[in-house]
């Protein structure tokens, strides 16, 4: 039992903090939105000068062999300023899922692309009809020859319109739900056959529908047993939005406390009010609930035991889906009128909250398997 | 970091289990089981074994008759505890008056009391509230005033659990009614419910039983040598009581055990012609606990882990406030679960009846009436110790500033 950091790990939280300090002062990150892909590539290129695109991957593919609670440290601070960057997308999904499927090759030739920030990549795993059932691929994947042809259409693939690379999950055998039969295949997105339609989703990151008819993809590793791979990815996906949700809820505790001390109502500051500083202390507590699962999750994550992982990850989920939901609704609530608007800050957090609670399977979802498991 | 139990901690956990498994009597456990509440009989008898490894004052150094525990080994030892079905510590002995001591009495204080405490050779109990000072203590009125040796005590207090039973009595008396802070004017008395004087008075709780009293002295002649610290700075040791008490009020083992009961009960009951536990709705409201317990779980690990690190610093961690009120709430509403599986067999209060011999109607079974009963008891769990709203005004205060 050790709920320490290394020094390395606080080290890597200061500089980051010191990094995103400067760099993601609120009126900046407007500007960063507004840019063609939602996000700074000046910035993204100094996550890789500090070593950020390679943290998680093994020192032999190129990787700085970090472990998922470094992982945490960084989608924490990444939280607490709402770093628009394609971190998920790129390391932790795409990057997972070339680490658990792909040949030593790939992995040679895409990890240190990844770590020095020239590639970056989406994860293509979710379709319309699939809503969080994981196994749910109608996408199809037909060998001709030694080459594989892609058909279907993928949907909110996060980053997918401006990624260099697409990894797509596709089913070479098997019916609609069939667990197996699901293989993984990198897509070139200047390839003839696909078509993306790019959007903003309602946090301001961006998303992609994927259409893809007789696309030509190369195989990461051997089709037909990703669902694993894909499991695996969501959780560490899971994981980390934990952290991230985490971090969010930093700020929005002490950005409503702040505000409660200073906005004067009735002659004296709305604070002094009993039921707010009640609400701020539930918020407190939600926080901290949700920082306890949010840190059994990266401990979880690696975790060789299949079921208890699972289980784990379920459980973080859930927990921080409810922590985040209760503090970013009273945090906008508590602000008043200013909550409201999307000049302020607030308001953007109160909105990653809610992307996050939809992505990798929401709170009622994993509640549901959770269920399923007693007894 | 690692939230993994070491291997040595593990092999404790297994150890205590063994022997808590071994030595607990069949019929404390049964009973305990049902859901009825341990008995002072109880209590004593199981404590008495513990005591003999010197593991019942499971929170005091080694010098003072505990095993020397660390906040984690305490911790495991209450959760294997709990979750076992065995009686709690007497906890005005173990987490109450034998840390004060330590800390604050003289060594003939300690020597005296210590090892009757570990022992339960004394039944202590806890003389703070007053008609007049609940959550607000310092308005305490009962007043001591020093003649000679001997401190002459009137007043009241209320809410004494288990006073009726008790050999002695740790009292927050007024000193100085004229100190410039109430808070500076109190002072810290050992006093022996034998004395002439000391009339108890019992409550019967929303439960039914007879747990609290009030006790009214009335010319008590108390020692001076049964001060526990300075005169007029009993408030310091009533703070670090206070801590102590908030620590292990969580009673996570206790949440556990009580959804694992939950679970266990709704194979055998049934609802529309199936076993409750096949219910979709029951399921989820399980699934939800076990979420909330293991987030506590891991929060208490971090307050106990903090706390290992700043032992020194003599401040209690403000997170054990948190601690106290989802410990609570959790407990209330995983008990209120045990409850509601119980359905309409938790209207009946035949506890009596049970014990009765009789030809009529068999009745039974115990375990909803009794689980009712610690529902309505556990209502006092988020009063007692600083109700949880007064705890939320310390976590405003003390950690976001207010």
């Amino acid at each position: 039992m050790d709920f320490e950091f290394t020094e390395e790990q606080r080290l890597l939280r200061e500089s980051l903090d010191r990094l995103l300090g400067d760099s993601y002062e609120f009126a900046k990150r407007k500007a960063y939105l507004a840019e063609p892909d939602g996000f700074s590539r000046a910035i993204w290129a100094q996550y890789a000068e500090l070593g950020l695109l390679g943290l998680p991957f093994a020192e032999e593919h190129g990787g700085f062999g970090g472990s998922a609670v470094d992982v945490m440290i960084v989608m924490e601070a990444f939280g607490r300023v709402l770093a628009l960057e394609p971190y998920l997308a790129t390391v932790v999904l795409a990057g997972r899922a070339i680490e658990h499927a792909a040949s030593a090759t790939q992995k040679e030739t895409l990890i240190p692309q990844i770590a020095d920030g020239s590639l970056r990549l989406a994860v293509a795993h979710g379709e319309r009809q699939a809503r969080y059932d994981l196994s749910d691929v109608v996408t199809t994947a037909t060998k001709t020859g030694s080459s594989w042809r892609l058909d279907g259409a993928k949907s909110v693939v996060v980053h997918g319109g401006s990624a260099d690379k697409l990894i797509v999950s596709a089913r070479v055998a098997g019916d609609r739900h069939d667990p197996d039969g699901i293989g993984l295949f990198l897509v070139d997105p200047a390839a003839s056959g696909v078509a993306r339609r790019a959007y903003p989703m309602r946090d301001g990151t961006h998303a992609a529908d994927i259409a893809l008819s007789g696309v030509e993809a190369e195989a990461l590793g051997e089709p037909g047993a990703a669902l694993a791979v894909i499991e695996s990815v969501t959780e560490a996906a899971i994981a980390a939005t934990s952290a991230e949700a985490v971090g969010a809820m930093e700020t929005m505790l002490n950005m409503t406390v702040e505000y409660l001390k200073t906005r004067v109502q009735f002659g004296r500051p709305i604070g002094d009010n009993q039921a707010l500083q009640h609400r701020a202390t539930e918020m407190m507590i939600a926080m901290e609930q949700g920082r306890s699962l949010a840190m059994l999750a990266a401990v979880m994550v690696d975790d060789e035991d299949a079921a208890k992982r699972a289980h784990d990850l379920s459980t973080a989920k859930v927990g921080v889906g409810q922590s985040a939901r209760f503090v970013s609704q009273n945090a906008v609530q508590l602000h008043g009128g200013i909550g409201m608007t999307d000049e302020y800050a607030v308001g953007h957090y109160f909105r990653r909250c809610m992307v996050i609670e939809h992505s990798f399977g929401d709170t009622g979802y994993h509640l549901s398997k959770l269920a399923q498991q007693i007894g | 970091m690692d939230l993994r139990f070491s291997a040595e901690e593990q092999a404790f956990r297994d150890e205590l289990r063994g022997f808590i498994h071994d030595n607990l009597p069949t019929d404390i456990r049964d009973r305990m089981r049902l859901g009825y509440g341990a008995e002072k009989e109880d209590t004593i008898r199981w404590q008495r074994i513990l005591n003999e490894r010197r593991w019942a004052a499971y929170m005091w150094p080694k010098a003072w008759g505990g095993p020397g525990w660390s906040p984690i080994q305490r911790m495991i030892f209450l959760e294997e505890n709990q979750l076992a079905n065995a009686p709690d510590m007497q906890v005005f002995n173990i987490t109450m008056i034998g840390p004060v001591l330590i800390q604050f009495g003289n060594d003939e204080q300690k020597k005296r009391f210590l090892p009757r405490a570990a022992n339960v050779d004394d039944w202590w109990c806890q003389g703070f509230s007053e008609p007049g000072a609940g959550s607000d203590l310092a308005a305490l009125k009962t007043a001591a005033k020093r003649v000679g040796d001997e401190y002459i005590v009137n007043g009241q207090k209320i809410w004494t659990s288990t006073a009726h039973m008790a050999d002695w009595c740790f009292c927050l008396v007024r000193t100085d009614p004229n100190a410039p802070k109430r808070q500076m004017g109190i002072t810290f008395l050992l006093i022996d419910m034998k004395t002439p004087g000391i009339t108890v008075r019992p409550i019967i709780s929303i439960d039914g039983t007879h747990h609290l009293n009030e006790v009214f002295f009335d010319d008590v002649k108390v020692p001076v040598a049964m001060r526990v610290g300075e005169e007029n700075k009993g408030w310091d040791v009533a703070k670090y009581l206070l801590g102590n008490e908030r620590t292990g009020i969580a009673r996570i083992g206790k949440s556990k055990e009580r959804v694992r009961t939950a679970i266990e009960k709704a194979q055998d009951v049934m609802q529309n012609g199936r076993p409750l536990i096949d219910d979709p709705t029951f399921r989820q409201r399980v699934a939800q606990f076990q979420v909330d317990i293991t987030a506590l779980d891991i929060t208490n690990l971090r307050v106990i882990s903090a706390h290992d690190k700043n032992k020194d610093s003599g401040k209690p961690d403000p997170l054990t406030s948190v601690l106290k009120i989802k410990g609570t709430e959790l407990l209330q509403s995983t008990t209120e679960m045990v409850m509601d599986v119980g359905g309409p067999l938790s209207m009946p209060d035949w506890a009596a009846e049970l014990q009765a011999l009789s030809n009529e109607p068999e009745l039974g079974p115990a375990w909803p009436a009794e689980t009712t009963r610690g529902y309505l008891m556990l209502r006092a769990a988020s009063i007692y110790g600083g109700t949880n709203e007064i705890m939320k005004n310390i976590v405003a205060k003390a950690v976001l500033g207010f």
